[in-house]
């Protein structure tokens, strides 16, 4: 197990560096920023200072490398237009993000495992099959698209929700966060439900089809001939099976909520990480965008982390098998 | 005469047998139609500025032209009529999201098959950057790439491609490497064939079924994911509207009740997905040999 840890952050390690390179390449290749971060009224002089101040001027591999040796001391470079802390900036926006991804994984968890299990019960009853037509549906809308009409229906027309915005915050440990407060709620509830209905569906789906599969194996008839309860088969035996996929998906997923928040967030205007992207995206301010990237990627491979622990902690098996490679 | 049960035959009545397989196959073909025909079927050319009227702009659904004639789903900014406008943005959604599909199925059929084939090294690089990439998710990396690229009909269909090309390469791998250790496989060796004439005759044409559904899937999540970038304006640029940009420009007028331009686009798009998924789903049914009775 430790060798097989150690293995995999190292791994891990080498992914960073090189999307580190990739994007940072990639990046920094594209427009010239002089044009639209100096005031095109500048004359020769000041349009140097601000290329010298920028370190626009040095070449492309002394720039990476400046950003590199930074990185190491977690200083990911300055905004461009913000002139703060490219990092300091991401990490501002990061608890909104996270309040948003993890309730909206909340809701999806919530209503998404129940659903599944009775339309998995009865696949063919009338609930079963209108469970799975909601499950393509929800599967096939376009997220932004149902954001706007959640904005249409229950800001617009009905007035019950605000439009946009994050509600007010207040400290937890620390963190700023708005879901303390009824307020916080109103704002939080229609941005956090767009995105978990893609989620939502999602495990609808996975638990659908790992309980129709796991009611055919040896071991849930076995238990039905022990004369077990319905309850304690499908709550222990049936449940206990089918939750280890549906705990990896899970965890693997909480990185794409992470990452499609960047729809959910432009258009409710939800103040996290995702619209610092877009904005920073069409502003081309670049330190953003890589730092953006550089956390977002340490986030996934430390999501993915635990995803295998708690994996081999769930199924003994895969510890079985483990040991023996 | 009684025909004898062939696949087709087979996957045909499975179709006819499941009402909602035949409403996708309904929709989807309705959706083929209207793109393919949009010149013919649509009350107005939406790109022709010469048939905009900016007195009609922002008119709601059934409102009376200038001209005569009627907006039946309404009028956009630009006096231009939704419904002819919905009409041409399917067809660049729908090819859009063809032509990355079949490009990507292209690179990962080739890749994939290479990797299961010759093995070794070939197969560790090749999977290990399918790996690595798909452990992202695709908006992320298409975000990136157009960040990068900038825009355009190329450049989106590039970042679709890329975002896609592993699906099918891993999918077609796992089925490759299946049917490789078959006697079928290993009788065509012993024929002395050509590798060519194996994998492209033998090979391929076993590893297709699974293929076929993931195809399916990620056309509709090409088309749903083109609209996305379109929406966030990092996808196709505003002189070729897809259903994307359509919803997005309706966007400032909603808070003001204006729905219709947001809202009808968004409807087209959610039929042309909900049927490629609706078959897509049966396909998965009809080819998944752990549910065969």
């Amino acid at each position: 197990m430790p060798v097989f840890v150690v293995r995999r952050i190292l791994q891990a390690a080498l992914v960073l560096l090189v999307m580190s390179v990739l994007v940072f390449v990639g990046v920094y290749a594209i427009g010239n920023p002089v044009d639209i971060l100096i005031n095109p009224l500048a004359d020769q002089l000041e349009r140097e200072q601000a290329i010298a101040r920028l370190g626009l001027d040095k070449s492309l591999w002394m720039q990476y490398w400046a950003f590199l040796s930074g990185a190491l001391h977690g200083d990911l470079g300055r905004s461009f237009v913000h002139s703060t802390s490219a990092l300091g900036l991401i990490l501002e926006r990061m608890p909104a993000t996270l309040e948003l991804a993890l309730t909206a994984m909340l809701i999806a968890v919530i209503f998404g495992i129940p659903l599944g299990l009775w339309a998995g019960l009865r696949p063919h009853g009338i609930a079963g099959r209108t469970i799975m037509a909601g499950s393509i549906l929800g599967f096939s809308l376009p997220t932004f698209w149902v954001g706007l009409m959640l904005i249409m229906v229950f800001a617009v027309m009905l007035g019950w929700l605000p439009a946009s915005g994050r509600g007010p915050t207040t400290l937890l440990f620390g963190i700023p966060v708005s879901f303390l407060s009824l307020e916080g709620w109103r704002h939080l509830i229609m941005p956090a439900t767009n995105l978990a209905l893609f989620k939502l569906a999602l495990l609808i789906r996975l638990t659908r089809a790992g309980t129709r599969e796991a009611l055919l194996q040896d071991y849930v008839k076995f238990a039905r001939a022990k004369g077990l309860s319905n309850a304690r088969v499908i709550g222990v035996h049936v449940l206990r099976n089918i939750l280890i996929p549906i705990v990896t998906i899970i965890g693997l997923e909480f990185g794409s909520v992470i990452a499609f928040a960047i729809v959910t967030e432009t258009i409710f205007a939800w103040p996290g990480m995702g619209k610092l992207l877009i904005d920073s995206i069409n502003l081309l301010d670049r330190p953003i965008i890589v730092a953006y990237l550089l956390v977002t990627v340490a986030m996934f491979i430390v999501i993915n982390l635990i995803v295998d622990i708690l994996y081999s902690a769930l199924d003994p098996r895969v510890r079985l098998a483990e040991a023996k490679g | 005469m009684a025909g004898e049960e062939t696949p087709a035959r087979r996957i045909a009545s499975d179709f006819i047998g499941n009402p909602l397989a035949v409403l996708g196959l309904v929709l989807l073909a309705l959706v083929i139609a209207v793109a393919i025909f949009a010149p013919l079927i649509s009350p107005q050319n939406p790109y022709d500025l010469a048939q905009l009227d900016v007195m009609d702009s922002r008119l709601p659904p059934g409102s009376k032209a200038l001209t005569g004639g009627t907006y039946w789903l309404g009028t956009d900014d630009q006096g231009r009529d939704m419904l002819s406008a919905i009409f041409y943005g399917l067809r660049i959604s729908l090819s859009v999201g063809v032509m990355s599909t079949v490009i990507a199925l292209a690179i990962g059929l080739t890749l994939g098959i290479a990797a299961a084939y010759l093995g070794g090294r070939t197969d560790t690089v090749i999977m290990r950057i399918a790996d690595i990439q798909l452990s992202f998710p695709a908006i992320l990396i298409a975000l990136i790439l157009l960040a990068v690229l900038g825009q355009g009909t190329l450049k989106i269909v590039a970042a679709l491609v890329t975002v896609q090309w592993a699906y099918y390469a891993r999918t077609v791998r796992s089925a490759a490497l299946v049917e490789k250790r078959k006697e079928y496989i290993e009788a065509a060796r012993c024929l002395a064939l050509p590798p060519s004439r194996i994998v492209f005759h033998h090979l391929l044409p076993n590893c297709l079924p699974p293929l076929m559904v993931v195809a399916t899937v990620q056309v509709a999540a090409a088309i749903a994911l083109e609209a996305t970038l379109s929406f966030l304006g990092l996808g196709l640029p505003i002189t070729e509207p897809s259903l994307g940009l359509l919803i997005a420009n309706g966007y400032q007028y909603l808070l003001s009740g204006k729905y219709w331009i947001s809202f009808f686009p968004g409807v087209a798009l959610l039929i042309t997905i909900v049927g490629i998924n609706l078959v897509a789903d049966q396909l998965r049914d009809v080819l998944n040999p752990r549910l065969q009775r």
